[in-house]
């Protein structure tokens, strides 16, 4: 059994509603998670789905409407000033005063922090060899390429030491390679320092990268389990093929029996099946039936990807009857 | 070659088969050399990726295509013309759509198609036809009077690439197309790629993400200016990844990625990469099966269970990063 100790962050049935041209809109509804001590947690889901504002108000930045919500043990909206000393907190977009240097952006957020000069100069060499900018402290961070941006910036939410961080969106816009530094970097605070991390991430394939993954679409989250979990939660196999007539295969291989789903993917079809072998075998009879040829058919490992897409058609099936 | 100097005259006949080609393309802005010596063939109706790095000269290619800045060197076509003397000729027959959607957001739907249609001289009866085409494909039917600013991300990136394609371009480029948006509508979206593609219309696209390169019939990576690799997604996968990639699942996997990253330091083991995966870690190193072994005492010294420790087959991310690492390591 988990003890509260355990928890770093908690959610229980959060609820966010801002006022609108028609009245209030329901932004979040019933938001539950738990991220325990030391883990990556990943909140997963496109532009607009609700990433930013269940982690402004997880950090009592936001006012919630309903349900409860803390960070280390401290309640978001009545000890606000606990979870900023304890934790960490990149905002989207959030950009460094360009025109200071590497190091005066340490110093800054060292100084605001209230983190005593004689202490400061230890620490901030120390961030700067983790974040690979020891050699770059005396350049603006206006004229910092993008990845090396994200870096100072998650050196300069970890100046107060703090036992979680929060990240909104911080690998948006940054090319893969500085992508896998980032996320090579979160992978040495966790396993290094035991740092837990919530991330915000429109990228499905940083699911990989952590240990929990929450889906949110919508503002519901529609599913949350370990990256190999939300993946079992998809039912059937997944069959890949590329036919010569698409939109013709499409329709007819989405009309067989025992084809749960189809998605699209390229010039390929990917059905999602019951049965592998008895319905691969169906799909090409029917296929060869109205004369319509493929190449490739092979049986695939759905990624996370294809599992927010299957999770998320079906949620909206069901609602929509 | 002086600067400035204009490339070699008109491309021959013979390059008209390949829709785009680059040979020795180069582009210095002062000292910085932006693309440097960059050759490449597109074929008839292939969807073409195009990835690098940022600030690695994709874009400033495109541009050069697309005859809106000069090379210094090389030649290069498109559909048989030479972008840099025959600019208005070929930009009839070539459709962009850059990552920033240049759509007018106080105009309809339908009033953005009709504008970049005047733009590019469509013919009233023509124009009437066309943009019922690129509601159609866009699957913005019923949508067709609605404000720009209120169509949501997905719809607004498929009225995007009908606004580029309202003249019926035969190569159509697409800069980070599918930034920002969600992973259903970039289903959608690729799926209209292949139409076109199937239409014989060629398409390069450039893209972050590495998913949707694999989508790509072929792929160039291109790092500081220079084409470090071509060739389709299982091309690459098989002859430009510089080592192997092992997941070693254990349910201590802080604490084993904590030994890796020591024996990385140390050097007692040539581990190129390491890196936690949830609950698993990749390790990137020469031979998968020479060094199973040495990895599992390693890890057994340490008092940490192994669970699979299995070679994985690269995605074209970590082939990517390779190749980009490789052409650093050689600078």
């Amino acid at each position: 059994m988990t003890t509260t100790n355990e928890i770093a962050i908690s959610a229980q049935g959060l609820v966010k509603r801002f006022k609108g041209r028609g009245g209030a809109v329901t932004v979040l509804e019933d938001i539950t998670l738990e991220v325990k001590r030391g883990e990556t947690f990943g909140l997963i889901g496109p532009d607009g789905a609700g990433k930013s504002t269940t982690t402004r108000v997880i950090l009592g930045l936001l006012r919630r409407d309903g349900g409860r919500s803390s960070v280390l043990g401290h309640d978001s909206m009545r000890d606000v000033y606990m979870i900023r000393a304890e934790s960490g907190y990149i905002a989207q977009q959030f950009a460094l005063p360009a025109d200071l240097t590497v190091m005066e952006n340490m110093r800054f957020f060292a100084d605001l922090h209230g983190i005593p000069a004689k202490r400061q100069k230890g620490r901030i060499a120390e961030l700067l060899k983790f974040a690979g900018l020891t050699e770059f402290t005396s350049r603006p961070a206006g004229r910092l390429s993008g990845g090396m941006k994200k870096k100072l910036a998650l050196a300069c939410s970890l100046i107060h030491e703090p036992q979680v961080v929060l990240l909104d969106e911080p690998t948006l816009g940054v090319d893969p390679v500085s992508r896998r530094e980032f996320w090579n970097l979160l992978g040495n605070l966790r396993a290094e320092r035991g740092l837990t991390i919530f991330v915000c991430t429109p990228y499905m394939d940083e699911a990989e990268r952590c240990n929990q993954v929450g889906l949110i679409y919508k503002g519901r989250l529609i599913a949350r389990d370990t990256p190999a979990g939300i993946k079992k939660m998809v039912p059937g196999r997944l069959l890949e093929f590329k036919p010569a007539q698409f939109e013709t295969a499409r329709k007819i291989v989405a009309g067989l029996t025992g084809v749960l789903q189809v998605q699209t993917y390229g010039a390929m079809l990917h059905p999602f099946v019951d049965d592998l072998e008895l319905r691969r075998k169906e799909i090409e009879q029917a296929l060869t039936a109205q004369g319509i040829t493929w190449s490739g058919m092979r049986a695939i490992q759905p990624r996370m990807e294809e599992a927010f897409i299957n999770l998320v058609t079906r949620q909206e099936e069901a609602e929509n009857g | 070659m002086a600067e400035g100097h204009p490339p070699a005259p008109g491309p021959v006949e013979a390059d008209r088969a390949d829709p785009i080609f680059a040979e020795n393309l180069t582009k210095r802005f002062g000292n910085f050399t932006a693309v440097d010596r960059v050759s490449f063939r597109i074929h008839p109706g292939e969807v073409f990726g195009w990835l690098g790095p940022n600030g690695a000269g994709k874009t400033t290619t495109i541009r050069i295509l697309l005859g809106l800045i000069r090379p210094t060197e090389g030649r290069l076509g498109v559909l048989g013309f030479d972008p840099v003397s025959q600019t208005k000729a070929m930009q009839a027959q070539v459709g962009y759509m850059s990552q920033l959607f240049t759509l007018y957001n106080d105009l309809t739907a339908i009033e953005n198609i009709r504008f970049y249609g005047r733009v590019y001289g469509l013919g009233r009866e023509q124009l009437v036809r066309r943009q019922q085409e690129i509601i159609q494909m866009a699957g913005l039917e019923g949508r067709e009077d609605t404000l720009t600013a209120n169509l949501s991300g997905g719809w607004k990136q498929r009225l995007a690439l009908g606004c580029a394609i309202v003249h019926n371009p035969r190569v159509v480029f697409l800069d980070e197309p599918t930034a920002g948006v969600d992973p259903i509508s970039r289903r959608e979206f690729w799926g209209l790629i292949y139409a076109m593609a199937k239409k014989g219309t060629t398409i390069l696209v450039t893209t972050h993400y590495m998913d949707e390169a694999e989508l790509c019939q072929r792929v160039g990576f291109i790092n500081q200016g220079r084409l470090a690799a071509v060739g389709t997604p299982d091309e690459l996968k098989q002859t430009r990844m510089r080592g192997q990639v092992l997941e070693i699942e254990t349910p201590e996997p802080d604490r084993a990625m904590r030994i890796l990253k020591e024996a990385q330091a140390r050097k007692s083991l040539p581990l190129e990469e390491v890196a936690l995966y949830g609950a698993q870690i990749h390790v990137v190193v020469p031979g998968a099966e020479e060094y199973r072994h040495p990895l599992q005492e390693l890890l057994a010294d340490a008092n940490i269970p192994v669970g699979n420790l299995e070679w994985i087959v690269p995605t074209l991310e970590d082939v990517f990063i390779s190749t980009i690492r490789e052409t650093a390591d050689e600078e």
